[in-house]
């Protein structure tokens, strides 16, 4: 069973793929219509990736190479007030992954001195600014919608920097390293 | 094509002419980089494509917009921000489900909800979040995020309907 298990975990991202492209192939020779229509609907969807996709992750790659993140963490817990909020701004903004990734992160910035503000304020960048994100969501949801976007929620993960920070304060608050 | 195509490659054009001037063993660094993390999400980013292109043929419109458009009132925003708060959808695939979703008649407030929760609200991922942060900074952070992205959500609807 381990065996299977191993099996599925390791080529369960072609498992959807292939499964579909089958049934896609049978409803193509036995004229079953709404398998034709959601391929439509697939290939159209397709081919609003694939022209937006590869061009976005070359930027993402260029950006990783000439703006290194080491560079930028040495600014942090440095600077005070506005410079030191765009700096951890800065920061998240050329990380990737899931919002869990960026936990152990905060550690690293904690150990480092940053303030708890500036470390929620990461949280939240981390979040929702994320440079190869905002890419595909200006690929999707056009740049008006992105920048709209941003522009409300930066101001209020900022603000929740400060409401943690202010509520953290005198309560024996610290970040470990989540090995316990 | 997109005008937002148009605006990718023609920056990644500009861009890569700039860095293999500059350097061109960085630049090719810097291909080789993305072109993995290209690989890393195109697979993921592929079964999400037929995942809505099923929803758009199955569900239909007048649904989605009963429940997530802009006449769903507080029912919307409810199922937005619980939906988005206790799924685990990396971010980068949510983009197509939301575009998706506005397409079939939702209204961009609860789209906004939805994707602000997924991305900053994580009860799915809250024991991991209190290993690091303590109990009391990790649920205070949550629900404080809840809140912003609810306020998000509305704040994004006006904007674009003032805009547009």
């Amino acid at each position: 069973m381990d065996i299977v298990k191993a099996f599925f975990n390791k080529y369960s991202n072609y498992i959807w793929i292939t499964a579909y492209v089958i049934l896609t192939l049978l409803s193509f020779i036995f004229g079953f219509n709404p398998g034709k229509e959601v391929f439509n609907n697939f290939t159209q969807s397709f081919i609003e990736m694939i022209t937006f996709m590869p061009f976005l992750f070359i930027i993402v790659g260029l950006f990783d190479v000439w703006v290194p993140k080491e560079t930028i963490q040495k600014h942090i817990g440095q600077g005070s007030g506005i410079q030191g909020i765009a700096w951890v701004v800065l920061l998240a903004m050329l990380q990737a992954g899931p919002l869990y990734g960026a936990f152990p992160v905060a550690y690293i910035l904690y150990k480092k001195g940053a303030s708890f503000r500036n470390i929620f304020i990461y949280l939240g960048a981390f979040s929702s600014m994320k440079i190869p994100m905002l890419g595909i969501e200006i690929g999707y949801l056009g740049v008006q919608f992105s920048v709209v976007r941003t522009l409300v929620s930066l101001p209020l993960f900022i603000g929740i920097g400060y409401l943690m920070e202010r509520y953290l304060k005198n309560r024996h608050f610290e970040i470990s390293d989540g090995s316990h | 094509m997109s005008s937002n195509a148009i605006i990718f490659i023609s920056l990644s054009i500009v861009l890569s002419g700039i860095s293999f001037a500059l350097d061109k063993k960085k630049t090719l660094e810097g291909f080789k980089k993305g072109w993995k993390m290209f690989r890393n999400v195109l697979f993921p980013f592929l079964n999400i494509l037929i995942l809505v292109s099923l929803l758009l043929y199955f569900v239909p419109p007048d649904v989605i917009s009963k429940y997530l458009g802009a006449n769903s009132g507080v029912l919307g925003f409810a199922i937005a921000a619980i939906v988005g708060s206790v799924t685990l959808i990396p971010g980068f695939i949510s983009y197509p489900i939301a575009a998706g979703l506005l397409q079939q008649g939702a209204s961009y407030s609860v789209v906004t909800t939805f994707m602000t929760t997924l991305m900053m609200v994580g009860v799915v991922t809250l024991p991991l979040e209190i290993r690091y942060f303590g109990k009391r900074a990790a649920i205070t952070r949550n629900i404080l995020n809840f809140i912003a992205a609810v306020i998000i959500g509305l704040a994004v609807g006006l904007i674009l309907g003032w805009i547009s």
